[in-house]
């Protein structure tokens, strides 16, 4: 019993670590431009698929590379294109036309790639479990929970250290002034755009590993990051790390006790928040409402 | 615009949906696809109550839609053979629902609210998802049909006449149509779009504008349970889908490709979507592409949705 808990806590953590990768893109984007990027389940499948096709070529490192860089690329021409056009009027509209955008990512994926799953090869050496007696301890686990944990520890030292990140975060507070000031905010939407694709793609190349390519990977893993955003507080990062990791592990232990409300526990949690802590846990007041 | 014209075009709408069923096999329709229209364009009405005279943006709606979907379903199957009580049972869900997830976000504004309504909207897709046992789960609720109803001394069979049906729904149509109109004319709607325009200028006047806000998303989630319960009779079916967060993107498109600002626009934008649809899955698999086209190009390049780019003609 205690090892099967040990289990889908560990499991929980590790997909609670996915969540949390791919809501901070979407609160990057969310708290600087005001979009809700529906499309970013979307771009996360395209970096799974990207690293499986350029694997043959560069390898999978070269892939775990290049892929996440790849689509970035391709969230600056997107954002350059579409969402530009739309900052300043109402959220309806970026969040319809990303929501269009999900639906032709996803599409485009079944068209290039083929609706049935394709398995993603790994490094044996990855995949042999660490321990007997904890055999879901495999290397592959491990290394996706230090992997996230390094671009999550990147992506903070990125916003506090650096003057991007410098700029970000005074963007996030108060665009207008950081305007005034001569930085070029259109180039800082479109950079802030690219990274929250990049570790959405990077998410991709990392859930392709556990879970194989479908289609459909990045829709079912773009509910539970909003649920994540909400319960750890709209404009904070660390509270959307946070928010991720708890609903993980939340959804991992009901895995154990009552398998079939897995999901709606992180429903039911975020609905327990809004109650008791409507800002979320370490949302601030009066932001973003 | 004046208001004599916009009657006509009000009259003639309505002789259009009273006789929809005897030409549109002529034009290569058939009549389910015009109830679809009607049950759409119904749920895409009561989205924009909230969306169009509030401002307030839902992107959750399928939840309650598709809850009435599985009230009628699941009455029918499990509690009684009456197609009348389904639908109120269906209606009845998806109000109480909206009640007590409404009480939960009406703080929330803007981008926070949509998202939460996103979010809101899952719990019961996973729900029709898992279980299995009552729900069917992904295979959706089968086994039960839509039975004839009985009014008095008046039978209306739906069950063996598409047209009776298509009757039926219409009703249900023109029934909420009109109140959403006696609604939006009252005080009540006069102090929605107040709220709309300046929220805080309403507050100062001592409007209760979360109450207000509230009581819109009750009815308008009341409305879209009705066109649920009507698009489950409609198929003899239901299934996760009908709940799922893509079914509330396409009654936002719907409201946006009519014109959110104008009372009739939505109707407008779900046939063309209904009909578009309809026509686009049938000639190509990837019929996904051709939606997410059409919203990218709608956001991009009518933004005001037809009815807008109508009236923006007629005033130059």
């Amino acid at each position: 019993m205690l090892q099967l808990i040990l289990f889908n806590v560990f499991n929980g953590l590790i997909v609670g670590a996915f969540y949390a990768l791919m809501a901070l893109g979407l609160s990057l984007i969310l708290n600087l431009s005001g979009v809700i990027n529906f499309a970013h389940g979307g771009f996360l499948a395209l970096g799974a698929y990207l690293a499986y096709s350029l694997m043959p070529f560069v390898g999978f490192w070269g892939a775990l590379l290049l892929a996440p860089l790849a689509t970035a690329a391709l969230g600056l021409v997107v954002e350059r294109l579409l969402i530009r056009p739309l900052y300043g009027r109402d959220p309806l509209y970026s969040l319809l036309l990303t929501f269009g955008l999900a639906y032709i990512l996803e599409d485009a994926a079944r068209f290039i790639w083929g609706a049935q799953s394709l398995p993603y090869p790994i490094p044996s050496w990855l995949t042999r479990p660490l321990s007997t007696q904890f055999f879901f301890l495999t290397g592959y686990r491990l290394f996706m929970v230090v992997l996230v944990a390094l671009a999550v520890g990147a992506l903070f030292f990125i916003l506090s250290r650096t003057r991007l990140g410098m700029r970000i975060r005074a963007g996030t507070l108060d665009l207008e002034t950081v305007s005034a000031l001569g930085v070029n905010v259109r180039v800082l939407r479109n950079l802030n755009f690219g990274l929250g694709i990049y570790l959405a793609g990077l998410a991709g190349v990392l859930a392709a590993g556990m879970l194989g390519l479908q289609p459909t990977i990045g829709t079912s893993l773009i509910m539970p990051s909003f649920v994540a955003i909400i319960v750890g507080g709209l404009g904070s990062l660390p509270g959307t790390l946070l928010g991720g990791l708890l609903i993980g592990v939340a959804s991992g232990l009901t895995t154990v006790f009552f398998p079939s409300a897995s999901e709606a526990v992180i429903f039911a949690m975020m609905g327990l928040v809004l109650l008791v802590r409507p800002r979320g846990l370490l949302g601030e007041e009066g932001r973003l409402q | 615009m004046s208001q004599l014209p916009q009657r006509a075009a009000v009259a003639l709408l309505w002789v259009v949906l009273l006789t929809m069923p005897l030409w549109i096999n002529a034009i290569g329709g058939y009549t389910e696809l015009a109830s679809r229209v009607v049950v759409m364009g119904l749920a895409a009405m009561a989205l924009n109550f909230l969306l169009g005279y509030t401002g307030t943006l839902s992107f959750g709606h399928a939840a309650y839609f598709g809850l009435g979907a599985y009230g009628v379903g699941m009455t029918l199957k499990y509690l009684a053979p009456s197609t009348a009580l389904g639908m109120l049972v269906g209606v009845a869900v998806g109000t109480l629902a909206a009640a007590l997830i409404g009480a939960l976000i009406v703080r929330r504004r803007g981008v926070y609210f949509a998202m939460v309504t996103i979010a809101f909207g899952q719990v019961f897709y996973f729900i029709a998802f898992r279980w299995n046992k009552v729900t069917g789960g992904d295979d959706g609720l089968t086994g039960w049909r839509r039975l004839p109803l009985d009014l008095g001394p008046l039978r209306l069979d739906i069950q063996a006449s598409d047209a009776a049906f298509y009757y039926l729904a219409l009703a249900c149509f023109a029934v909420s149509v009109a109140a959403m109109a006696l609604l939006l004319r009252s005080p009540f709607g006069r102090t929605l779009v107040a709220i709309r325009e300046n929220e805080r200028r309403a507050r100062f006047l001592g409007i209760a504008v979360e109450r207000h806000l509230w009581l819109s998303f009750v009815i308008s989630c009341a409305f879209v349970s009705l066109a649920g319960t009507l698009y489950a009779l409609l198929n003899n079916f239901t299934d996760p889908r009908a709940l799922r967060w893509d079914m509330s993107g396409n009654f936002v498109i719907m409201t946006v490709l009519g014109g959110m600002r104008s009372f009739w626009g939505p109707l407008l934008g779900a046939a063309v979507f209904v009909v578009l649809q309809d026509y686009v899955s049938s000639h190509t698999e990837n019929w996904m592409s051709v939606v997410g086209l059409i919203f990218v190009l709608v956001v991009l390049f009518f933004p005001r949705g037809l009815l807008g780019l109508l009236r923006r003609r007629s005033t130059t």
